[in-house]
């Protein structure tokens, strides 16, 4: 029996004046990869830098309506707290560049201050990096920096990073479009293998993507969900016709 | 398995406000310094503005032992050194914003250049008064043997030679930032109509660059004005009108450098702090405009 | 008529020529101005330099460093107590202006629009500019005054209104070119705010705020004027930062203006003293810019 981990009800986010996401509706479930697609501008990283919070960042940003993951309103908690249940993985890769790769991928405990044992810090670490199929390329220079890494091994980094805090949900805002085709490739087959244990909320501009690596599709146009579905519905059988027109590529 | 780790939270909010609280409250803090040394000097000169008015200003003895304050010699010998200094320092610092900022913009001669400049900033006012009193006034009193002129060796125009070495980093920093900021395709299209560099110089950079000059001429000046120690030593102090620039004189910076640890009586504290005001109000309008001429420039 | 059609061609062309002749010679004369009028520029240093060294080296020992300055009439002597002087009141105007410079120039890059940052930029443009001998009153006033005599602590507290411009600047400068990515990844992770800062940003940018400090101890290290009626001087040797305290720029000032042989050669000593730290200062701002320059 599918869950629903994220709920969206009636969900409306702004800049100032201008209305960005427009009464959003959509149920995330557990162990899915969902694909937010649309054409640049219709705020699909609007919505998921919503889910975590990062939207209110940005000065004259709001929101209004609800958002539950879990059943715990995100818009009641402590931001800082739900920042860690939900990891985001970012465009570029974002490494931090005065640790090293071992302290990146726990840089979410030393930055909080949290003391670990020796044991703790190198499970934690090795889990992470193997779960972010980065582990065989790093295990010998882990005590070098972060930014020596290629971008490809440094975006893998960062998604090892957002592991090690065991998030309830993974976020990743076009992930791999500043990275090449080989690496791209390889953060795809990292999708699927993380389904098992995560749920994940890619946004995306490339369309072959979504068909190749998600579930669910939600199809975004001028700040509304036009569709959401099954992605094999979504791009075989579309019942809107803006899908259509975007799957078909009439869009920019 | 990632091994469950509790994350302590006990008091994330507060931290988080106290923070936030202190960023604001330490910016707020540097607007209210600037605020209080207005007022602290406005009001600590108010004994010598009720008492002196607008005489301070135009009359010509100070004489503090028979109670008499008139800041004209100090405001004539201030203006005197500064623009005598602008003057002698401008051709040389132009022409080092030309060398750093057009001939030599990279590469190990401009590095030696940049760094040597820098280093001319560096060195201590009060240094610069003590060479001065020991090479420069040596080298005045033989110019002024020659002329027929009483050799006093220090005075208004030593304290404006060494005034002009202290400031010509100032202009120069900012000139050569204003004339590399000069777009490249202008220049480019003067030199495809066969204009020599002298003339891509004189005719594109200095007009483009006309007002950044000003402004890094101007925010010279302002150092001028209120340069203490150098000056102090080298201008003479005698509290007359200077009657030439090879006259002895004084600042106003000077006058507060020597008097005000002495100064006895409310008025003659007063009128001092009267100065310091002066001062401060000139080198804030000076930086204020000269500021947002460069602001203006380089948007 | 053809002949004579040829000679005028060729005459107007050697018109053109001996223009454009003139022309590129304007044109070197003038590159020979410029750099001839740059290198008369650099002269005073090189001078100045030449001189104090000159005169200095022979004035610097042990002794030199280690004693007190002697009564005027008596060889020798040194300046130990302008040095340890000059040493603590630093370090003090340190203490103070460091984090207060470091606060604020966050401030000034995170709320780099806010009405209150327009402000507290220009109050701190205007600072900059205050002539230091206008410093030397405001602390006279604020707290010499009231708490009734000279201390080496008023003198630390000048100069540190004089560091906080330079440091407020190189903060805020280095911080806004910190990519807004690396403030993000952080705050994504579940960090607060203000350990993304502390722990993320400022460590990021370490190298540009330590530049920017070293060079504005540098520039403050020779300042005299704010410490005549602060710090004050003190012919004694003390670490009592509530007592007036001597210092090298205050010797070298009381010194060099004094009429005995020995007290200037003392400040020749100390002049060159103080030249060696700002070198000194200014190469190690270079490497501090140099080794943590970080990589994105």
């Amino acid at each position: 029996m599918e869950s629903a981990i994220l709920k969206v009800r009636n969900f409306n986010a702004f800049f100032g004046e201008s209305h960005i996401l427009k009464n959003i509706n959509l149920d995330i479930d557990k162990n899915n990869v969902w694909a937010i697609m649309g054409p640049s501008g219709c705020g699909k990283t609007t919505f998921i830098r919503c889910i975590n919070r990062m939207h209110e960042l940005t000065p004259n940003a709001t929101t209004s309506g609800s958002m539950q993951l879990n059943g715990e309103e995100v818009y009641e908690m402590n931001p800082v707290l739900l920042r860690r249940k939900v990891g985001m993985v970012f465009q570029r890769p974002n490494p931090f560049p005065t640790m090293s790769i071992y302290d990146n991928v726990i840089a979410g405990y030393i930055l909080n201050g949290i003391k670990l044992s020796k044991q703790q810090k190198d499970e934690i670490v090795e889990t992470s990096l193997k779960r972010a199929a980065l582990w065989m390329e790093v295990r010998s220079t882990l005590h070098k920096k972060g930014t020596f890494l290629s971008g490809g091994q440094q975006q893998r980094l960062c998604i090892a990073r957002a592991l090690s805090m065991n998030p309830e949900m993974l976020l990743l805002d076009e992930a791999t479009s500043a990275l090449d085709p080989v690496s791209t490739s390889k953060i795809e087959e990292l999708i699927h293998e993380l389904k098992a244990e995560y749920t994940i909320l890619m946004v995306t501009h490339n369309m072959q993507q979504a068909a190749r690596v998600s579930d669910k599709t939600a199809f975004f146009y001028l700040g509304e969900i036009i569709e959401a579905d099954n992605t094999k519905t979504i791009f075989t059988n579309p019942k809107h016709e803006k899908t259509q027109d975007y799957i078909r590529g009439h869009f920019g | 398995m990632i091994p469950a780790i509790t994350f302590k939270n006990n008091g994330i909010n507060f931290k988080e406000k106290a923070f936030k609280k202190t960023l604001t409250l330490l910016a707020i803090l540097a607007v209210v310094i600037l605020i209080a040394i207005f007022f602290t000097l406005l009001i600590n000169s108010f004994p010598s503005l009720k008492a002196l008015g607008a005489g301070f200003f135009y009359d010509k003895t100070w004489d503090p032992v028979a109670d008499e304050y008139g800041a004209l010699p100090f405001l004539v010998g201030t203006l005197l050194t500064s623009f005598l200094a602008l003057i002698i320092s401008t051709p040389f610092s132009i022409a080092v914003a030309i060398f750093l900022g057009e001939y030599y913009k990279k590469g190990i001669v401009a590095e030696t250049f940049k760094n040597v400049i820098d280093l001319l900033a560096g060195i201590p006012s009060v240094i610069y008064g003590f060479w001065g009193l020991f090479v420069l006034v040596p080298v005045v009193r033989v110019i002024e043997l020659k002329l027929n002129l009483p050799p006093y060796g220090v005075g208004i125009f030593t304290s404006s030679i060494i005034l002009a070495i202290m400031i010509l980093p100032f202009s120069v920093s900012l000139s050569r930032q204003v004339i590399s900021m000069v777009p490249d395709n202008l220049k480019e299209a003067a030199y495809s109509l066969g204009a020599t560099r002298f003339e891509v110089i004189t005719k594109i950079i200095i007009p483009y660059t006309k007002s950044g000059l000003f402004a890094g001429l101007l925010l010279a000046l302002g150092r001028a004005l209120g340069e203490t120690m150098a000056v102090t030593m080298l201008i003479g102090n005698t509290h007359s009108i200077p009657t030439g620039i090879f006259s002895p004189g004084n600042t106003m910076a000077s006058v507060i450098a020597n008097e005000f640890s002495e100064a006895t009586g409310k008025i003659y504290t007063s009128a001092l702090i009267e100065m310091a005001l002066f001062l401060f109000v000139v080198a804030t309008v000076i930086n204020v405009i000269g500021k947002q001429i460069i602001k203006r420039f380089t948007i | 008529m053809r002949n004579n059609d040829l000679i005028n061609a060729e005459d107007s062309r050697s018109d053109i020529e001996r223009q454009i002749a003139h022309r590129n010679k304007k044109n070197k004369r003038f590159k020979g101005v410029v750099i001839g009028a740059t290198i008369i520029s650099t002269l005073p240093l090189l001078f100045i330099l030449f001189y104090i060294f000159r005169q200095g080296i022979s004035a610097i020992n042990w002794h030199f460093l280690t004693n007190l300055p002697k009564p005027v009439g008596e060889a020798g002597g040194g300046v130990a107590n302008a040095l340890v002087g000059s040493i603590l009141i630093l370090l003090v105007s340190c203490i103070i202006a460091i984090p207060i410079g470091i606060v604020i120039g966050i401030y000034l890059s995170e709320e780099s629009k806010s009405k209150l940052a327009y402000y507290c930029r220009l109050a701190v443009d205007v600072l900059q500019g205050i002539p230091s001998i206008v410093i030397g009153i405001i602390i006279y006033e604020w707290i010499v005054r009231p708490v009734g005599g000279f201390s080496a602590f008023s003198g630390s507290l000048a100069l540190a209104l004089m560091m906080l411009p330079s440091i407020v600047k190189s903060t805020e400068e280095t911080l806004k070119l910190l990519p807004e990515s690396l403030k993000e990844a952080s705050l994504a992770l579940g960090v607060p705010y203000y350990k993304t800062m502390m722990k993320i940003i400022v460590p990021t940018g370490l190298g540009g705020i330590l530049t920017g400090v070293i060079l504005s101890i540098a520039r403050v290290i020779g300042e005299t004027a704010p410490l005549l009626f602060t710090a004050f001087g003190s012919p004694f040797m003390t670490t009592d930062i509530f007592k007036p305290m001597s210092s090298l720029p205050l010797i070298i000032f009381n010194y060099a203006t004094s009429p005995y042989e020995d007290w200037h050669q003392l400040a020749w000593g100390a002049s060159m003293l103080l030249i060696l730290m700002i070198l000194i200062l200014n190469i190690i701002s270079k490497i501090v810019q140099r080794k943590w320059k970080v990589q994105f």
